[in-house]
């Protein structure tokens, strides 16, 4: 009898198409080795992640750093536009690239529920790592557990970035300034009502897309061309109306808003209509606010609508000085309304 | 978005507007209730009463259907989960409702308890059908608008012979409930002047049963869409009506509403429901006539039989004025716990809880309504 070296390697392989996560994958001995080395490790294959090492062993540019973190919890976990992978690279790259930073790297923590299709796995691992591969990033390090049935929602994906941040940006969500400027790169609302639509079987004839894109590209020409941007913020959870106030309440100032320069789809305001919810509150990834001097603003603009990302960038309004922050909406109709943050979550209206 | 937005126009509004302010008799007020929260909604969201002269209030009426639930109503349905541990499907305006003791369906649900928020009565069906070891009970709510879908899942239930599936009915009729608010009472020191009549509703039932009001209430009715310039047409259809003398129904909502209302609709509720002989009113009290029961044919499907708990009677939170608020005797300002103890994040009377409700509309827009007041804060 000839023995072999002790080594990792499993007895069966991974079975993609029928297989499930079980609590095996995640008692660290070879069960989890192997759904590291087939699934995980070649998807986001690179050198820091090839140190096989529990850290990743980096040099650093100059500048400043920034780091965020973000957890990804999504129902259900493929929806038109996106799933929760390409959702968990898309969501931290603008946290980090709402300072003015560029992303440098990824950290991935999985919780993996019990009976998760494997195929499924495999299918946001892919997104995931084309994400990040898509936007410039390297996965450098990452996690995995499982927990029991019933304990998860099919996975789970807390991901972190680190960025850099070139010298002389000072952009904060405490600068803006009475007069500045307020832009949004495009329309509002998708990813929310793209979400609602699939989780309610609502049987829409257009099938609306979630807007998840990596915005880090869109904010660096962004800069290039207006270094003098004083806050850009992601409208994700709360929608844009939560955006505004978090911004009015940290810079101590007011908000006008004009909802006729509110871009909005036909579809996303048809499914709102339906439902009585409304679009300004409901979630976004690929969109971000942007507040500058006001006149920077058509400079910003057209720089925003040359770049993907902002064909169909407007300015929306402008900041005022308003000693209790209020965020006020000119409404189409003429009106006055306040704007307020989000109560609760939006629940559809009865009649 | 088309037939929509046309109801939103500017100009429009403006012209309208000029329209009512020349017309308007500057020596009298015009006090007009609208009776649905969704005209409630419209007005604070686009701004209406302020485009309207001095002298014409709108007043918010009780048709919200959240907001005229009882607390007791809540309780039951909350009994109904802990002690026979069933799944509570109801629409999504309902959760946050308070009940007694500030328990509402979102608490019991972070607790443990199943309460699915539907969408649809065909939700509820599919979600009996995939779930036969479940015990499903819908909570309906609303008025006549929204009583038809849950008369189609009851049909449904019967000729699929469901054993799991039963509805905790609380389907409210709008006549009644204005009859209510006409009828005189020592607290009414300021009669309405004018009506403006539910407009979904209305596509059900018609406008026949609003005859009775111009009859016995001398108040002319003027049925209205929820668009503002809806709103804002049938203000002016009651200005003329008042200037003139005239006291009848009218109906502005002609896109949508025929005198006779919804036959197929009308013929399905009254084979599916009868009227229960008296229910508790948030606001109005026990009303007579004015709540819907299952008929006898669909009795095996009532909750109440399938799951008995024992009465339950809540008293209204203390403080509280959502009662005299819903009859138009307060408004939302001049309750002592409006913006303070009661908020949309923490709210305590119903009139708080839905967009629709006229606190929360009020709390909403507060920026426009004192502005000195909001300074102050």
């Amino acid at each position: 009898m000839t023995l072999t070296p002790l080594s990792p390697a499993p007895t069966a392989p991974l079975d993609l198409v029928h297989g499930r996560i079980d609590l095996t994958h995640g008692a660290g001995g070879r069960a989890t080795a192997q759904l590291l080395d087939t699934l995980f490790k070649p998807a986001f294959a690179n050198e820091w992640l090839a140190q096989g090492n529990d850290q990743a062993l980096f040099s650093v540019p100059p500048g400043r750093l920034v780091m965020s973190t973000d957890a990804h919890v999504v129902a259900p976990l493929f929806f038109p536009g996106g799933d929760i992978g390409s959702l968990a690279v898309h969501g931290t790259i603008n946290d980090v690239a709402m300072s003015g930073a560029r992303p440098l790297h990824l950290a991935a923590s999985f919780i993996l529920e019990e009976g998760l299709p494997l195929a499924d796995l495999a299918r946001i691992v892919a997104s995931l790592a084309q994400a990040a591969r898509d936007a410039g990033v390297a996965v450098v390090t990452g996690d995995t557990k499982v927990v029991e049935r019933g304990k998860g929602d099919g996975v789970f994906i807390t991901t972190t970035g680190i960025g850099v941040v070139p010298d002389g940006l000072l952009i904060s969500g405490d600068q803006a300034r009475p007069g500045d400027a307020i832009l949004i790169n495009g329309t509002l609302g998708d990813h929310g009502i793209a979400i609602l639509s699939q989780r309610a079987h609502l049987g829409f004839e257009t099938v609306l897309q979630s807007d998840s894109a990596a915005l880090h590209g869109l904010v660096a020409d962004m800069i290039a061309a207006v270094p003098e941007i004083h806050c850009l913020r992601d409208p994700t959870r709360g929608g844009l109306a939560t955006t505004l106030n978090e911004l009015a309440h940290q810079s101590g100032v007011g908000m006008r808003i004009h909802e006729a320069a509110i871009p909005l789809q036909p579809a996303v305001i048809a499914a709102c209509e339906l439902l009585g919810l409304d679009p300004l509150y409901s979630a976004n990834e690929g969109k971000l606010v942007a507040i500058c001097p006001a006149a920077q603003a058509e400079t910003l603009l057209a720089t925003m609508r040359r770049h993907p990302l902002g064909t169909q960038a407007a300015i929306i309004g402008e900041v005022v000085a308003d000693p209790l922050h209020f965020v006020q909406l000119r409404t189409r109709f003429g009106g006055e309304r306040l704007l307020d943050w989000l109560t609760g979550e939006q629940l559809p209206r009865i009649c | 978005m088309k037939y929509v937005t046309e109801f939103r126009d500017q100009h429009l509004a403006h012209q309208l507007a000029q329209t009512i302010a020349a017309e308007v008799d500057p020596s009298r007020s015009y006090r007009l209730m609208e009776f649905c929260g969704g005209h409630t909604h419209a007005i604070f969201r686009y701004g209406v009463q302020q485009l309207m002269p001095p002298n014409l209030r709108f007043v918010h009426g009780p048709g919200c259907p959240v907001c005229v639930l009882p607390m007791a109503r809540l309780d039951q349905a909350l009994a109904l989960l802990h002690e026979y541990d069933v799944t509570l499907c109801t629409y999504g305006d309902l959760l946050r409702v308070p009940a007694s003791g500030r328990q509402t369906l979102l608490k019991a649900k972070a607790a443990g308890a199943d309460v699915r928020m539907i969408y649809s009565t065909q939700d509820v069906l599919q979600i009996a059908r995939t779930e036969p070891h479940r015990q499903i009970v819908f909570l309906a709510i609303g008025f006549e608008t929204t009583t038809p879908p849950t008369a189609v899942l009851l049909e449904q239930a019967r000729a699929l012979q469901l054993k799991n599936l039963s509805v905790l009915c609380n389907h409210v009729l709008t006549p009644p409930a204005l009859r209510a608010i006409l009828t005189p009472s020592l607290e009414h020191a300021m009669p309405l002047d004018g009506i403006l009549g539910p407009s979904h509703v209305s596509t059900i039932i018609g406008t026949a049963p609003y005859e009775c009001v111009p009859r016995d209430f001398h108040v002319p009715v003027v049925i209205a869409g929820f668009e503002p310039l809806d709103v804002m047409q049938a203000a002016l259809m009651l200005v003329r009506q008042l200037n003139a003398g005239r006291c009848v129904v009218e109906n502005q909502y002609r896109r949508a509403v025929s005198a006779a209302g919804n036959l197929r609709a009308r013929e399905l509720m009254a084979r599916v429901f009868v009227i229960r002989s008296s229910f508790e009113w948030r606001g109005l009290g026990f009303l007579p006539d004015s709540v819907l029961a299952l008929a006898a044919d669909y009795a095996d499907f009532d909750a109440e039989r399938r799951f008995p708990v024992s009465v339950i009677t809540a008293p209204e939170p203390s403080g509280c004025d959502c009662p005299a608020i819903l009859r138009g005797l307060k408004e939302p300002t001049q309750c002592r716990l409006f913006g303070s103890a009661c908020t949309p994040d923490h709210p305590i009377g119903a009139c708080m809880v839905s967009s629709e409700g006229a606190c929360a509309a009020y709390w909403t827009h507060r920026a426009y309504l004192a502005p000195t007041a909001a300074a102050e804060t």
